[in-house]
């Protein structure tokens, strides 16, 4: 056992010096890019940079074009082999895989480190991944595009009323059981805020809150949206929203604002994030989209 | 003996029966929003529009109810296992139940599988037929070994099952996205929330056949006490009393978890404060356990619920919490 500990703390400080040696030059252009993040992913390809993409993620599945490029894990399981194996020259990696991080400073792969947050982490992401693959024009192109289309929700929806909404990310399958909803921050709230509506847990300064039937109940939302990463049948939409029926005093339930939107573009905080934007603002305010 | 005996557990029962009573009437009046008492008994407002009433009976009352039922049953089951195996330390899932029923939750929440029986949610379904596979297994192997039941089988086959099972959870685990994975350990972690009150409805017949068994064991479990020839002098026909106990509890427990999940400590502090208080014969420990176990997971839900308010703590965490010192106490004490 002190053994094992002796080991991890040596190899610890090992990479610890490993990570601060100088990586090699980067190439202006990388031309075997690896990428485990989904969002990243997107971006790559919307900015031009598909032809340079030798892997991604398990779970990617956007554009069509990713189907043909090999896996290599995800944000849990990276497979190292895997990756080293592809020869890569850039790899994008998350912020907390630290370990992975380390291994790929110790082989002196170059990496692009993608960090979580908001709305604006999108596009300044967008910027610097395009400068990093030698496709800086496009990216600026794009940012600003995406920046103008939430611009263009924003208008759409202002001056109409904000319904207190409750935006729910996941819960047990046909019963109000196990809530998740988005909190006040981060990246799904400020989609609800660019929609039109107020989130309910707003003031709950966290990305997401478990949401008992009291609190459920007790805020009272005026409309329901629940976001999934993959498309319901019919049928299935309609048990899920019957589900909420037993909390009738609910203005949403009464009125019958509960929404179901399985469609990925909700949940990826990528280039079509403001595609995501607007299938909220529709189902919040279907008149501002006639 | 008789008199003396009738004389205490009358007593035991109104002390515990009174505790417990407290809770079940207190636990609604409480949480995280003001609730208008007034507004919400009133029957002039239609209840769909009532929020103050929906609160209370929509969301609390089934809440306090899943918690006496939940405490009461695993309180009750813990007496019996520890009875049965004759091991202070056996819990409700030392036999494999809870891990059984953990993977069948699992299972449901990772597929999304979305068939609901009868109003009750698939995962509640999918992790009763959980336990109920762990429990048939352990005891089919129980049985294999040799004519009767072995409880030294019983206490290793359950032990195996645990990790077995737990082994296949980290598995589909690693399947899972975020979410799901969240959504499981959050399961783990016990919830009583239940949102209505056919989840109850669907336990309270299992469990109240466990509490006719329950009471029935009451005196074959004190025979235990002297060991199985023991209590065979003593007339107990050991292999079916024992048989009893472990389907009975096991089956209870599996329907307490399904409900709540598999919240921990109840089963194994509550029994032993139990004792502490009214000493070690089955017939006073047996329903003083369930009275006091329904007491204190009110209670704590009541805590989990209340102090971090709008944000909810796990209420497995609160019963680890005060049931870990606890044990740790009772552990260096026993040594």
């Amino acid at each position: 056992m002190p053994m094992l500990l002796v080991c991890a703390l040596l190899i610890a400080a090992l990479s610890g010096d490993a990570a601060g040696l100088p990586t090699v030059a980067q190439a202006s252009r990388p031309a075997r890019i690896v990428c485990l993040v989904p969002a990243v992913t997107e971006m790559l390809f919307a900015v031009g940079a598909g032809p340079q993409v030798v892997a991604v993620s398990s779970f990617d599945h956007h554009p069509p074009a990713v189907e043909h490029l090999a896996r290599v894990g995800a944000l849990l399981d990276p497979d190292l082999e895997r990756i080293l194996s592809l020869r890569p020259d850039l790899v994008i990696t998350y912020g907390t895989q630290t370990e992975l991080r380390a291994q790929l400073d110790r082989a002196r792969i170059p990496q692009f480190v993608y960090t979580h947050g908001g709305f604006a982490d999108v596009w300044r992401t967008i910027r610097e991944i395009g400068a990093r693959v030698g496709r800086a024009e496009a990216a600026a192109r794009l940012a600003a595009a995406i920046e103008a289309a939430i611009e263009r929700i924003r208008q759409r929806v202002a001056g109409r009323d904000t319904p207190a909404t409750l935006l729910v990310i996941g819960r047990e399958a046909g019963a109000v059981r196990g809530i998740i909803a988005s909190g006040g921050v981060g990246f799904l709230h400020e989609m609800l805020e660019i929609a039109g509506a107020r989130n309910v847990f707003a003031d709950i300064a966290r990305e997401s809150v478990q949401a008992t039937t009291e609190l459920v109940l007790a805020r009272r939302p005026a409309v329901i949206l629940e976001i999934r990463g993959s498309p319901l049948d019919e049928a299935r939409v309609r048990a899920e929203e019957r589900a909420w029926r037993p909390l009738a005093s609910v203005p949403a339930v009464r009125d019958g604002r509960v929404h179901i939107i399985g469609d990925e573009r909700t949940v990826i905080p990528g280039p079509r994030i403001a595609e995501g934007a607007e299938l909220l603002a529709r189902a919040i305010h279907p008149g501002a989209f006639e | 003996m008789a008199s003396p005996l009738r004389r205490r557990r009358a007593l035991a029962l109104l002390t515990y029966g009174s505790i417990a009573v407290l809770a079940v009437v207190i636990s609604p009046l409480v949480g995280s929003t003001d609730v208008d008492l007034a507004r919400a008994l009133d029957r002039r407002i239609p209840f769909a529009e009532n929020a103050d009433a929906q609160i209370l009976f929509v969301a609390r009352l089934p809440r306090t109810l899943a918690g006496a039922l939940v405490g009461a049953t695993l309180a009750a089951a813990g007496v019996v296992f520890q009875g049965l195996l004759r091991n202070p330390l056996a819990t409700p899932f030392t036999l494999g139940v809870s891990a059984g029923a953990a993977l069948g939750a699992m299972l449901a929440i990772t597929f999304g599988w979305s068939f609901g029986t009868a109003g009750v949610p698939a995962v509640t379904t999918a992790s009763f037929a959980g336990a109920g596979a762990a429990v048939g297994i352990v005891y089919g192997l129980a049985r294999a070994r040799q004519r009767g039941l072995s409880t030294e089988v019983l206490l290793l086959a359950g032990v195996t099952m645990n990790a077995f099972f737990s082994a296949l959870i980290l598995f589909v685990q690693y399947f899972a996205d975020f979410a799901e994975t969240y959504r499981t350990l959050r399961w783990l972690m016990g919830d009583l929330d239940v949102g209505s009150y056919t989840p109850l409805v669907t336990a309270v017949p299992l469990v109240a056949l466990a509490f006719v068994a329950f009471a029935w064991l009451a005196r074959p479990l004190n025979l235990l006490n002297l060991g199985a020839a023991g209590a065979e002098t003593h007339g107990l026909d050991v292999t079916r009393a024992q048989r009893i106990a472990f389907i009975s509890a096991s089956l209870a427990t599996g329907a307490a978890v399904s409900v709540g999940g598999p919240i921990g400590f109840i089963g194994i502090i509550v029994p032993h404060l139990v004792r502490l208080m009214t000493g070690a014969d089955h017939r006073i420990v047996l329903p003083a356990a369930a009275l006091f176990g329904a007491a204190f997971l009110v209670a704590c839900d009541l805590v989990a619920r209340t102090a971090m308010a709008p944000i909810e703590l796990p209420v497995g965490i609160i019963t680890a919490l005060v049931g870990g010192p606890f044990f740790l106490w009772l552990l260096v004490r026993k040594a």
